[in-house]
């Protein structure tokens, strides 16, 4: 990592609050089909790497770009690096990925892009992150799964 | 005596020399008259040439002084001035640093002794004490050693020794410490923290104002370095220093501070930081505020606030407010320190803060200007104000912005607009009666037409308004209210509970009970009559907000009256009169429902248990008379027949009423006599054992009880409780009786009622319970009986009501009879599950530091409850669990296999809640030491696999977390 932060003075967006406990998630008998706020629940805590904020926060992921269709098994997930040349755009792309894996079923497809145009080298990132191989190359290098790690830590400030 | 010398030199001698341990110092410590001969000769040891001897002379020199401090405090034993010769020598010929570790602790100790013992001496040393003492800890490294050195450099301080021209070098030698930064090994023996020596450090450099011209560039040095905790503690050390110092000693340092404190609250991004930067900020300007004015120097406290002022303001009218709250914060903080400080700050903030509100169109601007203005009306420290606010000249204008927002459809700036309402408010005597009309009207407008959070703040504005001035209140908004209340009977449910709840929140004051309380009664009264179609929903809210108001209202003699004349024999009537109608009437009346008596007792027990004695004194006769007499006299629209008996249990809708009785003979304080006393118990042990109405026999039971844990003791009451508990026991005992149910609630709540109170008799009854464990139909309840005997009951037998309750009663009843259960639950056979229930609930209600002792003992009866199938043992054995595993004792970490398999089965459990308490319990496992659960990582990430297509959301949330925290664990990066 450079000593230089690139964006160094980000636009920094108000958090959502916890979501409201209805009755039928209290109801025993009920199933509760995972949703888009689900999802996001699950996203909004990972940390930035560069700062000491969350991706929710930096308005990196939003749930409006979450996709979920419970039966079909599938999620895709578009994320909006903060600048359109921010070189930590794969490192965000793979920590989403890599907290998906580990709190969802294995019955889900799992695809994780950049939002369409919002940067420079969108394609290749998006590439390097629907490659499985690649995604699970990346977390057998260990400095590169200790940064992912650390994204994925619980802050406790 | 002289004869003893020699013998003794010789001792000391041998023992300085290592040759003999033990003798010289038996002969010292054996006789007193010694310690002189030694003192004498001891100096010599100490020239000794040899590093070792020296040692061994400065041990035993110790050690024998501490003996003679310990025991002959009384006498002096030293002769004056060989403390002198003592230290003189000591700081002399030896070089303390070169000694050991424990034989530098053993020249701190003698120090303090001396200290402690000979402060005049030491005293007449002069300076020259400080320099030997500075001479002897400079270098010290260990920590033990140090707080030691720090409690001697302390009570010089504060003791008064004279520091002369050695100031500076005890400001070195110790301040070379700060920040602390210590982390104890872990397994530490010696249990030394970092907070201890933090704080042991910050006395002395704290200590005196000779001290600021080192100490204030040492701070601004280490706020300005880069680590976290060096930050924060040299801001917390400069809050803590400023109270003892001058403004004359901060004046040339003023700027580097402000200079530093603001980069940090600025930039800082932990609230710990900032907190500490604004309470320095909040002490420093307090301190220059204390400076004395003179006709030739300029005012330091007008230029230290120009400066802030300079730095800030003008961030308050940037166009994107970016860097609004911290200076917001800043001179919030300032201002909040002095007076002078308040009138300068809001003279040059609150006119600029004004005018950009009216400029500004955008609402989340306004929002946040008005957030702003909020924080700096709260920030004016009401116990400072006097007669001149300083808000006075913005009273007008911040009016006119408050009704503006309130106005407005935005519903943020509406919250915002009522909470600066209620500052503004608070501020005694800023507010004018035309101000208050206004905000009454726009008040009463936003609780009758929104809804959600902009009603909760409105409430809570009006509580605050109503409490200061109560007479626009009760001309307007209440008359307003009861219109709402009781004569728009189509009014929604929703708009009537928010006028009821804003009625209790705004009779606070006795004046406005008096208006406010009949509209509630009004409800209740309209209720039964069936005049308007008032639900029961209705009625126990009325009830509720009617204990709201005797909870939150002045204990006076007027506001008791108004309870006690008028309220209670009101609801008592109406009680009354309902249970009166047969089956027959036409329509029931919601007032014999359960859930409104059950209302109805916290409105009674609460003003019955204020500090009016004599008005309860006067509530409870009349209650017993009605009671056990039938006297109806006191009650209002008195049109009762003459032949009342309500405690005879004939009509259950009658009997019930009990529950009232209590609420009026129960809570009462303790000086209070209830009549008749013993006729009344035998009437209530009557009904509880024979009544078959469960409402009827379970209050009639708590009556009882409530009643007999406040009677005095004596032989009256040893012989009552033996013929209760013989009447109990015979009829648990007797196989046809059909009243066992019964019976057993009467002797559950006797038994709390005396356990609470240390009674010797709870001892039977508790035992009682214990073997009903094992019994076929009362098992079951007997284990759900020690919940209810150990936690606290909301309406009886609690501190509210006046109990005779000890507080440790949970852990003296838990040591005594946690073996009963263990044997029990080993003798049980078919049983089994009810010991673990009962332990659960009695472990469930112990405080933490209890548990944890304890659980070494319990843990194999607790993991064996969590195999056991009952849901509500595991349910208890989880949530007892969790706390627990925080900070897991090593007992449970020996157990580790079985409870992992144990909690991993209980993931899939059919109950939403134990999966939910064993995934929290599985999270809080994957804090325990890394190389202890490492084994089970791969086993319980497969396990976490499951839960994380549960299909409760709340399941997979607390499944998703632990699995996270599991992953991290032995992972790079993570833990």
């Amino acid at each position: 990592m450079s000593n230089r932060l690139e964006n160094a003075n980000p636009v920094i967006f108000q958090r959502s609050g916890e979501r409201l406990l209805t009755a039928s998630e209290e109801d025993e008998d009920v199933h509760d089909p995972i949703d888009e706020r689900e999802i996001f629940d699950i996203l909004q805590s990972i940390n930035d790497p560069e700062h000491p904020l969350s991706l929710e926060e930096l308005n990196v992921v939003e749930q409006v770009r979450v996709k979920v269709d419970d039966p079909g098994n599938t999620v895709g997930i578009e994320f909006t690096p903060t600048i359109p040349h921010c070189s930590m755009a794969t490192l965000i792309g793979l920590s989403i990925k890599v907290k998906l894996l580990r709190s969802l079923p294995d019955r889900f497809k799992i695809d994780v892009h950049i939002t369409p145009g919002s940067h420079a080298s969108e394609d290749a990132v998006n590439k390097q992150l629907a490659d499985k191989e690649r995604v699970a190359a990346a977390l057998e290098n260990s400095s590169l799964l200790e940064v992912v790690n650390q994204c994925l830590s619980t802050r406790n400030i | 005596m002289a004869t003893d010398c020699p013998l003794l030199l010789g001792l000391v001698e041998e023992f300085v020399s290592g040759l003999v341990d033990s003798k010289a110092k038996d002969a010292a410590a054996g006789s007193t008259l010694t310690s002189d001969y030694f003192v004498v000769i001891s100096p010599p040891c100490l020239t000794s040439s040899q590093p070792h001897t020296r040692a061994r002379g400065v041990q035993l020199l110790s050690e024998v002084l501490s003996e003679c401090s310990g025991s002959l405090t009384e006498k002096e034993v030293l002769p004056p001035g060989s403390a002198v010769s003592i230290l003189r020598s000591l700081f002399q010929d030896v070089h303390v640093q070169s000694l050991m570790l424990v034989e530098r602790a053993c020249v701190y100790n003698m120090l303090l002794n001396l200290m402690a013992t000979r402060e005049t001496e030491l005293k007449s040393l002069g300076s020259d004490f400080v320099f030997g003492f500075v001479q002897s800890m400079d270098g010290e490294r260990d920590p033990r050693n140090l707080l030691l050195a720090f409690q001697i450099a302390s009570n010089i301080i504060h003791q008064g020794y004279d520091l002369g021209k050695f100031a500076e070098e005890l400001f070195e030698v110790t301040s070379c410490y700060f920040p602390i930064d210590f982390s104890p090994p872990p397994n530490d023996p010696h249990g030394i923290t970092k907070e201890e020596l933090i704080l042991a450090l910050r006395a002395i450099l704290t200590g005196t104002s000779k001290f600021a011209e080192f100490l204030l560039p040492l701070i601004i040095e280490k706020v300005d370095s880069d680590v976290q905790s060096a930050k924060l503690d040299s801001l917390q050390t400069l809050a803590a220093c400023v109270s003892q110092y001058d403004h004359k000693d901060l004046a040339e340092f003023l700027e580097g501070l402000w200079t530093s404190i603001r980069r940090e609250v600025f930039h800082t991004s932990s609230e710990k930081i900032e907190a500490a930067g604004l309470s320095a900020l909040t002490a420093l300007t307090s301190c220059v505020s204390r400076s004395v004015l003179s006709s030739d120097s300029e005012d330091c406290l007008s230029t230290f606030l120009n400066l802030v002022i300079k730095d800030c303001k003008h961030h308050l009218s940037e166009p994107d407010l970016r860097l609004v709250w911290p200076s917001a914060k800043l001179l919030q903080a300032a201002c909040s320190a002095s007076i002078r400080a308040s009138h300068i700050i809001t003279a040059a903030v609150m006119p600029s803060l004004i005018e950009q509100y009216n400029s500004r169109t955008q609402c989340s601007h306004r929002r946040t200007l008005l957030e702003v203005g909020q924080k700096f009306v709260q920030s004016l420290n009401v116990s400072l104000l006097t007669e001149e606010n300083a808000l006075s000249p913005y009273r007008s204008s911040l009016c006119s912005i408050v009704f503006s927002a309130l106005s407005e459809t935005n519903d943020s700036l509406e919250i915002t607009a009522t909470q600066l309402l209620t500052s503004l408010a608070q501020q005694q005597g800023l507010l004018e009666e035309s101000d208050i009309e206004l905000a009454v009207d726009h008040l009463t407008k936003l609780l009758l037409t929104e809804e959600d959070e902009r009603v909760v703040a409105a409430v809570d504005c009006a509580g605050a308004l109503a409490a200061l001035h109560p007479g626009q209140f009760i001309s307007k908004m209440i008359p307003r209210l009861r219109i709402e209340i009781v004569d728009f009977v189509c009014v929604i449910g929703m708009v009537r509970q928010r006028c009821l709840s804003a009625l209790a929140s705004v009779s606070s004051q006795p004046i406005i009970i008096q208006q406010s309380t009949p509209v509630l009664l009004e409800l209740i009264s309209a209720a039964h009559t069936g005049s308007v179609p008032f639900t029961v929903e209705d009625v126990v809210l009325a009830c509720r907000s009617l204990q709201r108001i005797a909870e939150q209202v002045q204990d006076t003699e007027d506001t008791g009256r108004c309870f006690h004349d008028i309220i209670i024999p009101r609801l008592l009537s109406l009680a009354l009169q309902a249970a009166l109608q047969g089956e027959d009437a036409p329509r029931p009346s919601p007032l014999v429902e359960e859930s409104v008596l059950s209302a109805m007792v916290p409105v009674i027990s609460t003003s019955c248990s204020r500090l009016q004695p004599k008005l309860a004194e006067e509530t409870a006769f009349k209650a017993v008379s009605l009671f056990l007499n039938g006297n109806v006299s006191f009650l209002p629209d008195n049109s009762f027949p003459s032949n009342i008996q309500l405690l005879k249990g004939d009509c259950w809708r009658q009997s019930q009423m009990v529950c009232l009785l209590m609420a009026c003979v129960c809570s009462s304080p303790r000086t209070v006599e209830v009549p008749h006393l013993d006729e009344l118990l035998s009437a209530l042990e009557e009904l509880s054992c024979s009544s078959s109405h469960t409402l009827s026999y379970t209050s009639a039971a708590k009556c009882f009880a409530g009643l007999i844990n406040k009677r005095s003791p004596g032989a009256a009451l040893d012989s009552l409780i033996q013929r209760t508990v013989k009447r109990v026991f015979s009829e648990l005992e007797s196989p046809n009786s059909t009243v066992h149910f019964q019976v057993f609630t009467l002797m559950i709540w006797v038994a709390k009622a005396l356990l609470i109170r240390y009674h010797p008799q709870s001892t039977a009854l508790t035992d009682k319970l214990f073997s009903l464990l094992d019994d076929a139909d009362l098992g079951w309840v007997a284990a759900d009986g020690f919940s209810l005997l150990m936690s606290d009951s909301s309406d009886i037998l609690n501190k509210a009501c006046h109990a005779d309750l000890r507080i440790m009663y949970r852990q003296r009843f838990f040591s005594e009879n946690s073996k009963k259960l263990v044997q029990g639950f080993h003798a049980a056979t078919e049983r089994k599950p009810n010991y673990l229930k009962a332990l659960s609930n009695i472990v469930n209600k112990l405080p933490k530091q209890v548990q944890v002792t304890e659980l070494p003992a319990l843990l194999s009866l607790l993991l064996e409850a969590l195999s056991c199938p009952d849901l509500s043992v595991q349910l208890s054995t989880l949530s007892c669990l969790e706390p627990v595993l925080v900070d897991p004792p090593p007992a449970l970490i020996q157990q580790l296999e079985a409870l992992v398999s144990r909690l991993l089965a209980l993931t899939s459990s059919p109950a939403m809640v134990v999966r939910i308490g064993s995934l929290r319990c599985i999270h809080a496992l994957s804090h325990f030491p890394a190389h202890e659960i490492l084994p089970f990582r791969a086993r319980v990430l497969r396990a976490l696999a499951k839960p994380l297509d549960d299909k409760k959301r709340l399941v997979r949330s607390e499944a998703v977390r632990a699995r996270g925290e599991w992953f991290l664990l032995g992972s790079p990066g993570g833990r």
